[in-house]
């Protein structure tokens, strides 16, 4: 069909909006790797900051982002899959729990990253943490202050919902059939969830995890109050000490130094490492959903 | 099965049951309990999200002394009349002598950078969508559709930094601005979370309507644009309304952006886009290291907390009714026909 006016213009606009986002995007991603790269080095990636941040590395940030996001994987993943699981597997139709559940999810998903901030230091850190030093420190702050744990369990409250509706999800998808023909050979329900759908389904769930360890690596809000430490050129030992970390580091790097100008490369080198964590492992993500998507289709 | 338990069983059945394969061992009946107990788990996070957060904010209400210190409910809602102001006025100036607590100015701050940010992303999200799904060739829709939903993966510090570095030059200079950080900054920085949100939602919504609609309007001899604008677009309005609504709910809630961004000073002006603004967002991420638990101030923080987790939860419960709603109505179209 020929195209009319109205045609060209209406395809001319709607265009030009995906073309103004794909050039920022474009702009994004080639000036943090056109100016983060050069500064990549052995020494950048284990050094300590030095000379008011603008020198130095990103070591004992890389080290602290890498062990709080391990403490929150091992947090939420248990949890997460199992609540999949149960919606997905064992729920009974119409239970309300399960409505419950969902509603919860979907909520959790929907709360502010700061927000989760607050929770964090109201609950983790002030009821949990001094409810434990006044039993067993005589109220000396051993527990009750910011620090890794906390941190990493407030991140693993926040990645939940992820690891939850992935689970479910690729759940879902698994065909009626293998649970039925598992039950036809007189398996429980217990090993047909576990030795016929969940194994094939471990794709979609490991995207799940997957996504949620990016997203939660990435997340600065919510650690401000809970753990992040801005200078800390010592690693952490102990999960109860603060921790510095790389989305922090760019935060800090970019609106309190004192030299904005001399801490450029250090910035542009630590958002690069930042990117490659967090948003290297969400794009690993995606990749697995989309061939995923494509097989079953 | 917990039914079968609830009448005596005949000897014969009660073998069946132990020998047969209605029988579960012990342990997996137990690891079943664990994955129900587990689920529950969301549900108590929400509750407990809640409750201590207002836990900090709500002895407000019965401390008279934290309360008098924000000059009451009046202090928090309505115009001061403060020494060196003319006229009575909204100020946020937590640590001034005496402290001056509005939170309106911050409200109006959070509404004009969401409603600046919704400016921009609903053309760019629902044209590029309409583009996607209707123009696009499938060659180009496979590579676009996952393209832009990676921008959903960057950190928001990195956004933030981006909108810092080099949107703010470029406002700067395209404007011929005094100062670099602006609400306008901050709005072109989320923009870039909230498109991916009204973008992909929006997509799922053009790609859902019937074939059968576009056909019969094709058939009538209308233009591929008349289609789209007029047969296309209404039908999936709800679906892309859910989108605003969550991109809307987004855009309130972030805060790494607009807390770098914005310039963090607390004007009232609704209708200057390039002044300063501070956020509710910010406004707690920035202060809230620096005051000492129980203070008034500290208090203000978790109430403005509490605010923001409710309008959250409103505007999502908004969403959420309104993709039913759009499901709803094709699966009974679906069956009319």
């Amino acid at each position: 069909m020929k195209r009319a006016l109205g045609d060209w213009l209406l395809l001319g606009l709607t265009g030009a909006a995906v073309l103004v986002v794909l050039a920022l995007m474009a702009v994004l991603f080639g000036l943090i790797l056109v100016e983060g790269v050069p500064q990549l080095s052995g020494e950048f990636l284990t050094a300590a900051p030095s000379a008011d941040m603008t020198g130095g590395g990103v070591g004992p940030a890389l080290f602290g982002t890498a062990m709080m996001t391990l403490l929150m994987t091992v947090a939420v993943v248990p949890v997460g899959v199992a609540t999949g699981i149960w919606l997905a597997e064992y729920a009974p139709k119409g239970s309300r729990l399960a409505r419950w559940v969902r509603a919860a999810v979907a909520n959790l998903a929907g709360v502010p990253s700061i927000v989760f901030g607050l929770f964090g230091l109201g609950f983790f850190i002030l009821f949990v943490g001094r409810g434990v030093d006044r039993l067993f420190h005589g109220g000396e702050p051993v527990w009750g202050q910011p620090s890794l744990l906390w941190a990493s369990l407030t991140l693993a409250v926040l990645t939940l919902p992820v690891v939850i509706v992935t689970t479910e999800e690729s759940l879902r998808a698994v065909p009626d059939e293998l649970r039925e023909a598992a039950l036809g050979l007189g398996a429980t329900r217990f090993q047909t969830t576990f030795r016929v759908v969940v194994p094939n389904a471990a794709r979609g769930v490991l995207t799940g995890v997957i996504l949620a360890i990016g997203r939660g690596a990435g997340e600065v809000a919510p650690i401000i109050f809970t753990g992040a430490a801005n200078f800390l050129p010592e690693l952490p030992t102990d999960p109860r000490e603060m921790f510095m970390h790389l989305g922090y580091h760019v935060y800090a790097l970019s609106t309190q130094s004192p030299n904005v100008d001399a801490a450029r490369p250090a910035l542009f080198g630590t958002v690069l490492v930042l990117m490659t964590l967090s948003f290297g492992l969400s794009a690993v993500a995606m990749v697995l959903r989309h061939r995923m998507g494509g097989a079953r289709s | 099965m917990s039914r079968e338990a609830t009448h005596p069983a005949l000897p014969a059945e009660r073998r069946q049951r132990k020998l047969g394969r209605f029988h579960t061992p012990w342990s997996h009946r137990l690891a079943e309990r664990l994955l129900a107990v587990l689920a529950t788990t969301a549900i108590g996070a929400v509750a407990l999200i809640f409750l201590f957060i207002g836990r900090e904010a709500l002895p407000l209400l019965w401390e008279s002394e934290a309360l008098e210190e924000l000059g009451g409910w009046a202090g928090l809602f309505l115009p001061q009349q403060w020494r060196g102001y003319e006229e009575a006025s909204f100020v946020w100036q937590p640590v001034g002598h005496p402290g001056k607590f509005s939170l309106v100015p911050l409200f109006v701050g959070t509404l004009k950078v969401t409603l600046l940010t919704m400016l921009l992303s609903v053309p760019l999200g629902v044209g590029g969508a309409i583009y996607v799904s209707q123009y696009a060739p499938r060659r180009v829709r496979d590579v676009v559709k996952p393209l832009i939903e990676l921008l959903a993966g960057v950190p928001s510090v990195v956004l933030g930094f981006f909108a810092l570095v080099v949107l703010a030059s470029w406002v700067q200079d395209g404007l011929g601005l005094t100062y670099r950080l602006n609400g306008l900054v901050a709005a072109l920085g989320l923009s870039l979370t909230v498109v991916p949100v009204v973008f992909t939602i929006s997509e799922d919504a053009l790609q859902t309507v019937p074939r059968s609609l576009v056909e019969a309007s094709h058939a009538l001899g209308a233009r591929r644009y008349q289609t789209i604008l007029q047969v296309v677009l209404p039908a999936a309005i709800p679906g892309i309304a859910a989108a605003i609504v969550l991109g809307f709910g987004r855009a309130i809630g972030e805060t790494m952006i607009v807390l770098m961004a914005s310039g963090n000073a607390a004007v009232v002006d609704l209708f200057d886009a390039t002044s300063s603004v501070r956020t509710v967002t910010a406004t707690i991420a920035a202060e809230l290291g620096e005051v000492s638990r129980g203070d008034a101030h500290w208090r203000v923080l978790f109430l403005l907390g509490v605010l923001l987790f409710t309008i959250t939860y409103l505007l999502n419960q908004a969403g959420r009714a309104i993709t039913e709603h759009l499901q709803a109505r094709f699966t009974g179209a679906e069956a009319k026909r």
